[in-house]
């Protein structure tokens, strides 16, 4: 590692592990390090005596569970849009073929004390009990107007801005009721709060098209697919093209502590007594504590139990969510559950933008809804989002994963840092359509 | 993991063994009848695939490189998940990289797949017939124990020359003729995704 590189990646989550791979196939020299012996860093996936490890302080979990390498018990807990950001990277830079899929059974939501699932037909639509008869045929004109909607077409926009324009007063043109908006809002548009509604409905419409094109896509009852083996398998394939493309891996290595000049920039990053030199340092929070605020934490409990969760049409894997008003809280609620490499055994999650001290009180709307449990745990970890400048330091810095149950965001967050990285794409970026997206498909379509 | 129908067989291959010892050669030998001299560390390309016809089945291999992840010991699980073959090869001129390959063999034991067929390649054969035989007395005693460690690990062995071809299609052949023709039924086979035309909006969603 005793070598002068272009870039210095710090911590093989799956941020960090996306940056390495477009920027070594961008030709950039890359050194990737971690300080665990593992990959994924905060969202790897744990076998069931690391899980213990973490959790219960000793590796033996109990013999009834099975074997420990049947399980992939994801730390950050999210399903792929299925034709989302995430998908469009993966199959752009052809990372797609070092892993596999599996659809999602069904999307859920809590509406009135009852878990409904989310319509994924005309027919399920026509048979939810989500809104009385007359309320679906109001819906059903404003899901055609969103159909139909065409940003570079007027003609579609019915005579409205939507980036004028705000969610509120779009809906309140159809008429909807609150409990429809509260469906729309959260499950289809998945807002995690509802300060949506007083911003431009354009974002809303496009959240609600990226879920309808990704529910046609499999043809499956949610608009999510997941990696056959765990949530883990998506650094490492990143990680595989960065490696394919001259990326130098080393994990298992201590300290990783970045060097500075007197000017504040990164000169290198020093690991057992050895300095690799550098322009530039992409890392997690936690690799520089010092350039990081604490924006919010997420409370979770994981699950292990011998069933589906109830409701849900025995679906093996599967969202609920459950939106904030439903629960009297500020932000949503999400439950997230998977199965089949468990040995019949269901993993299920619950978590949220914690509000209070007490994940154990705080969770208990959502832990309600799983049923008995075989085991459980609870944790809380903070969220960090970096205060640097990285055009004077040239450090740049993720934002923690949040409670979302998705990658969009995450992913959002990759595309601003390679454009801030490379110079390569400019201006603000709208919620799917990424200007470094348009770029980077076109140099490696 | 090797899936049938119809007699074609889908099969992943993982190669592994020490830096130098041949990985990439023999793959580019076998994939697309080339040699470099100089092979550069593998870079670009770490993914082929190549078919070949056996007696009673078509056997698709898609092979992986290790793309270097070995080099410091950060070869990533996914690189061993649902391997139906690996090919484990040495130097045979390094006793080194003899020792490094049985550490893979462990290693492979230990992570991948119970049924998976395992070949030792002993490479760079081509210089046990340039050297003087003098020269060649630890290279005998290197091979001998080769054989022996194959036979008692249930692997199979042959001395393989990316650089003259020497048995390179031999050893993708027997692993072919070796992998289970029957599989169990998986019911987590799981689906890639592709890249395809313009989007039709179906009318299969809530929003139609």
């Amino acid at each position: 590692m005793d070598e002068e590189y272009d870039v210095v990646v710090l911590g093989t989550g799956l941020k960090e592990c996306i940056l390495s791979g477009l920027l070594s196939v961008d030709g950039l020299k890359v050194l990737h390090m971690d300080r665990n012996d593992y990959y994924g860093g905060e969202s790897t996936s744990l076998n069931l005596i690391q899980l213990w490890k973490r959790f219960r302080r000793n590796d033996k979990p109990p013999a009834h569970l099975g074997s420990s390498r049947d399980y992939n018990v994801d730390m950050i807990p999210k399903f792929m849009m299925a034709n989302g950001t995430l998908v469009r990277v993966l199959i752009h830079t052809d990372v797609t073929k070092y892993l596999y899929f599996k659809a999602v059974d069904g999307s859920f939501v809590y509406n009135k004390g009852k878990v409904h699932k989310v319509p994924a037909t005309d027919m399920e639509t026509l048979k939810s009990p989500l809104m009385g008869i007359f309320e679906k045929r109001r819906a059903h004109k404003f899901f055609i107007y969103v159909h139909d909607y065409n940003e570079t077409d007027p003609k579609t926009h019915d005579g409205m801005d939507l980036t004028r324009v705000t969610t509120r007063e779009l809906i309140a043109k159809y008429g909807l009721d609150d409990n429809t908006v509260d469906v729309i809002g959260h499950a289809l548009a998945l807002h995690r709060d509802d300060r949506y509604l007083d911003e431009p409905a354009l974002d809303t419409v496009k959240r609600m098209k990226l879920y309808v094109e990704s529910l046609a896509r499999f043809q499956g009852g949610s608009p999510y697919i997941y990696p056959l083996y765990g949530l883990a398998e998506l650094p490492q394939a990143f990680a595989r093209l960065s490696a394919v493309y001259g990326g130098t891996y080393m994990l298992n290595k201590p300290e990783c502590k970045v060097e500075f000049n007197e000017e504040g920039q990164v000169l290198g990053v020093t690991s057992e007594g050895e300095t690799a030199r550098c322009k530039k340092v992409v890392c997690d929070p936690s690799y520089l504590p010092n350039k990081v605020r604490k924006v919010g934490r997420v409370a979770r409990a994981i699950a292990i139990m011998s069933h589906p969760i109830p409701n849900t049409n025995d679906s093996h894997s599967v969202q609920v969510i459950l939106p904030q008003k439903q629960l009297g809280r500020k932000s949503d609620m999400y439950l997230f559950c998977c199965s089949y490499s468990h040995n019949g055994k269901f993993i299920a999650f619950v978590s949220t933008e914690a509000e209070t001290d007490h994940p154990g009180t705080e969770l208990k709307a959502g832990i309600d809804l799983l049923g008995p449990v075989d085991e459980i745990f609870f944790d809380i970890y903070d969220r960090y989002e970096p205060v640097n400048e990285p055009t004077l330091d040239n450090c740049f810095i993720s934002t923690s994963y949040d409670a979302t149950t998705h990658f969009e965001s995450t992913v959002l967050d990759v595309l601003n840092m390679y454009t801030m990285i490379t110079g390569k794409a400019t201006g603000s970026s709208p919620f799917i359509s990424h200007p470094a997206m348009s770029k980077l498909f076109q140099e490696h379509a | 993991m090797a899936t049938t129908g119809n007699k074609n067989i889908n099969a992943k291959l993982v190669l592994l063994g020490d830096v130098g010892a041949g990985k990439s050669s023999l793959v580019l030998r076998f994939v697309k009848g080339q040699f470099i001299e100089f092979q550069e560390s593998t870079i670009g390309a770490a993914f082929f695939s190549q078919t070949l016809a056996v007696n009673d089945a078509t056997v698709k291999f898609e092979i992986w490189d290790t793309a270097g992840q070995e080099r410091y010991h950060s070869l990533a699980p996914m690189y061993y998940r649902g391997a139906a073959a690996a090919i484990i090869v040495y130097d045979i001129t390094n006793q080194a990289s003899f020792e490094r390959a049985k550490k893979w063999v462990q290693e492979l034991q230990a992570q991948g797949n119970p049924n998976m067929v395992m070949a030792l390649a002993g490479n760079k054969a081509d210089l046990l017939d340039a050297k003087k035989v003098e020269a060649e007395a630890s290279t005998l005693v290197l091979l001998l124990e080769a054989q022996a460690y194959a036979q008692e690990h249930g692997l199979f062995f042959m001395e393989t020359s990316a650089k003259t071809a020497a048995n390179v299609n031999e050893v993708f052949y027997e692993i072919a003729k070796r992998l289970p023709r029957v599989q169990p039924a998986q019911n987590s086979s799981g689906m890639v995704l592709m890249d395809r035309p313009a989007e039709r909006i179906a009318s299969t969603s809530c929003c139609s």
